[in-house]
């Protein structure tokens, strides 16, 4: 019993780092506290990762109430943010500390 | 000036929310002050060390270590709060005569007050963190130092005032419905925030969200809005949960609900 738990965990491990290695990654870039680009565009029902560059000298929250998601990215660091899967539609996001300027939306179709 | 005092005050009021109304429903317990000055002061230097330490974690557990840590001190939190709720329960029948009757402080003898500067502590150190992040690069960026002081103090001060409105608020309930209700007040709290640590595990794909949004009710309530923001913190409202937090929530109150009714019949039974 315990030696099928440990193969069923091993295989859910296994399956886990086979699926990491197949999801896309899109490329999102803070600077001056702005996104570019403002728009992505990511498929229906699929996970992808979305990495987040920091060009600024000044932390930025990537926040989108939308997606559930929020993450402090420090200055001149990279952020990963998992997403999805998600059902089509469009999700917005801001950068919480420059609200103003840092805003993009994700579009899923 | 202003749009940093927001900032700041959205990150402050929940640690003021919850740290107020854990004071208000302590009342009356010997050395609660002690513990509490403790819990603000570990909270705030743990809140500087943390954001000193952020850009280190981040990239821990491939680049998830944010996320975990995030979902740690919630967890942790929740266990305190539970382990206080329990407590609370199995001595609110004495502290509550003490209290009434003889007009004193009851000393607890027991573990609740360490629990009690944990919990504090927690809610400081999280929120707080971030709070020291976004003021930290604004420095670095430049930023006018008067409109750091002003600006921060500001959020701070007004997280602070909104604190004390709970407070108030809470204490106004007198003292013999004291535990029944600010029991229950603590148990929303405490499954809004297992709800928050979930959804910190999805963000981090550990945990399935099982749907995005099971309702959507920003049209009533938006949770950007301030009332919004302040249920959000208080109770764990979502105007558009996760299936998973919604699970969450609901199993935490319906556990921990049933353990406190179960204490609360054992009281009534001891009392005759």
């Amino acid at each position: 019993m315990k030696f099928q738990g440990f193969l069923a965990l091993s295989l859910l491990g296994l399956s886990q780092i086979v699926m990491a290695s197949s999801t896309d990654s899109y490329e999102l870039t803070i600077s001056n506290h702005q996104f570019e680009p403002t728009e992505l565009i990511i498929p229906a029902n699929t996970k992808v990762k979305l990495l987040v560059h920091n060009k600024d000298n000044s932390p930025e929250e990537f926040e989108s109430h939308s997606l559930h998601r929020e993450k402090i990215i420090g200055p001149n660091q990279s952020g990963v943010i998992n997403i999805g899967p998600l059902p089509a539609g469009v999700y917005e996001f801001v950068g919480e500390f420059h609200e103003d300027t840092a805003r993009g939306r994700i579009i899923v179709q | 000036m202003l749009g940093t005092a927001i900032i700041i005050f959205r990150e402050v009021l929940e640690a003021a929310l919850i740290v107020s109304l854990v004071l208000a429903a302590t009342r009356g317990i010997i050395g609660r002050t002690q513990w509490v000055m403790i819990g603000i002061g570990g909270g705030i230097l743990g809140a500087i060390l943390l954001a000193v330490v952020a850009d280190s974690i981040a990239p821990l557990a491939d680049g998830m270590g944010q996320e975990l840590l995030n979902a740690t001190i919630l967890f942790f939190a929740v266990i305190m709060l539970t382990w206080h709720l329990l407590w609370m329960r199995k001595h609110a029948a004495e502290i509550t005569h003490k209290v009434k009757h003889i007009g004193q402080a009851v000393s607890s003898g027991d573990k609740d007050p360490i629990i009690l500067a944990f919990i504090i502590g927690l809610a400081i150190l999280r929120e707080g963190s971030e709070a020291v992040i976004f003021l930290y690069g604004l420095a670095a960026a430049g930023s006018n130092p008067s409109e750091l002081l002003l600006g921060g103090g500001l959020g701070i001060l007004s997280g602070i005032v909104a604190g004390s409105v709970l407070y108030l608020g809470v204490a106004r309930i007198p003292v013999g419905k004291l535990f029944q209700v600010s029991g229950w007040l603590i148990l929303l709290l405490t499954a809004g925030l297992a709800s928050q640590a979930v959804s910190y595990l999805v963000q981090a794909d550990l945990l399935p969200a099982f749907g995005y949004a099971i309702w959507d009710s920003s049209f009533l309530v938006s949770e950007q809005s301030i009332a919004g923001h302040v249920l959000h913190i208080l109770v764990g409202y979502v105007d558009h949960p996760m299936g998973i937090q919604l699970l969450t929530y609901v199993l935490t109150i319906g556990l921990l609900g049933a353990a406190m009714y179960v204490m609360n019949q054992q009281q009534a039974k001891a009392r005759g």
